[in-house]
């Protein structure tokens, strides 16, 4: 992955949106963030394969960066982004790594359902 | 260490073999027993990418999956069972669809020595329902026939409500195994390896201890 380029990712956006895309969102501490530190409220939340159209879409902010999705009855919201990736199959990577290179946030975009 | 007539490990995530339990594994494969590791998921959620980043969300599976082939290799594992859960997952699953499988694996390989986490002290949710099915297995087993359960517990409260592991080996004539082990899983231990480099390279007492014992408790049921 690569540092977030704002223009190449908002290319990548405007390049999937009116279409029926797979969604992989994501926000994760581990597993053992109460385990290494008991005063650590551990959450995260996953969702893997919503189909969504979305309308707009926009990556925003100085970085870390937002990004945010807006679907017909809502929106999905990404922050904390900070690399990004276009791979084979043309799929949008978004991840945000914390201070130690630990991915934090994930936000995928696919034509395709992720396997 | 007692020779075993057949080990089988069961772990959830590629990597959490090579920490506590690779000095024993490779020291039971020194004795000519077999190993047969189980591997739940492929860690597909692991947070560890490299820094900077290697890896990314979508192709941790596949480079965790070869890490696990490596790990096994060094080891000297030639029976790797890669169980196809997907990471994070396994404490949704149908329990009895778990235990069925581990009752399978048992009745196949007939073991005579079974490590796993301890359900309940293993921090992961992962590592509590992976130990809670392997759990399950045995005690359904009439007692006379069941396999010894080693476990491995490290979370806080382990030592106080558990006392003191019953087991404890010392692995230091195959520690350039286990290194070998911890290694092979580079995206996830690149880091804290490197991080450990100059204890390692000094011989520091404490990390020699942590990476020379490995602790296991008997399962009492």
């Amino acid at each position: 992955m690569d540092p977030v380029i704002l223009s190449t990712v908002q290319d990548a956006l405007d390049r999937l949106k009116d279409k029926e895309v797979y969604i992989h969102l994501e926000t994760t501490n581990g597993a053992y963030a109460s385990h290494n530190d008991e005063s650590f409220f551990s959450s995260g939340a996953y969702i893997r394969n919503a189909k969504v159209t979305y309308e707009r879409g926009k990556i925003t902010g100085e970085g870390p960066y937002r990004v945010g999705l807006k679907i017909p009855f809502g929106w999905v919201y990404a922050e904390g982004i900070t690399h990004f990736e276009i791979d084979q199959k043309g799929r949008l990577l978004l991840a945000g790594h914390d201070f130690n290179g630990k991915l934090a946030v994930a936000l995928e975009i696919s034509e395709t359902p992720f396997d | 260490m007692e020779k075993e007539r057949q080990v089988l490990v069961v772990f959830p995530h590629p990597d959490d073999e090579a920490f506590g339990v690779s000095g024993t594994i490779a020291s039971h494969v020194n004795m000519g027993t077999p190993v047969t590791y189980a591997c739940l998921t492929l860690g597909q959620m692991g947070r560890n990418m490299g820094n900077p980043p290697f890896a990314n969300r979508e192709t941790l599976p596949a480079i965790r999956e070869q890490e696990l082939d490596n790990a096994a290799r060094a080891m000297g594992i030639n029976d790797l069972r890669k169980l196809g859960f997907r990471d994070k997952t396994i404490e949704f699953e149908d329990e009895n669809r778990l235990t069925n499988l581990m009752s399978s694996l048992i009745t196949e390989l007939n073991p005579s020595l079974i490590i796993t986490f301890y359900p309940g002290y293993s921090v992961h949710p992962d590592h509590e329902a992976t130990g809670a099915a392997v759990v399950r297995a045995v005690e359904k087993m009439p007692e006379t026939s069941r396999p010894k359960l080693h476990c491995v517990a490290f979370s806080r409260n382990c030592v106080e409500e558990l006392g003191e592991p019953d087991i404890v080996y010392n692995i230091s004539a195959v520690a350039d195994i286990k290194l070998d082990a911890i290694r092979a899983h580079r995206s996830q231990t690149e880091l804290m390896l490197a991080n450990m480099a100059d204890k390692l390279k000094a011989k520091d007492p404490q990390t020699m201890a942590w990476l020379h014992n490995e602790r296991f408790w008997t399962y009492p049921f």
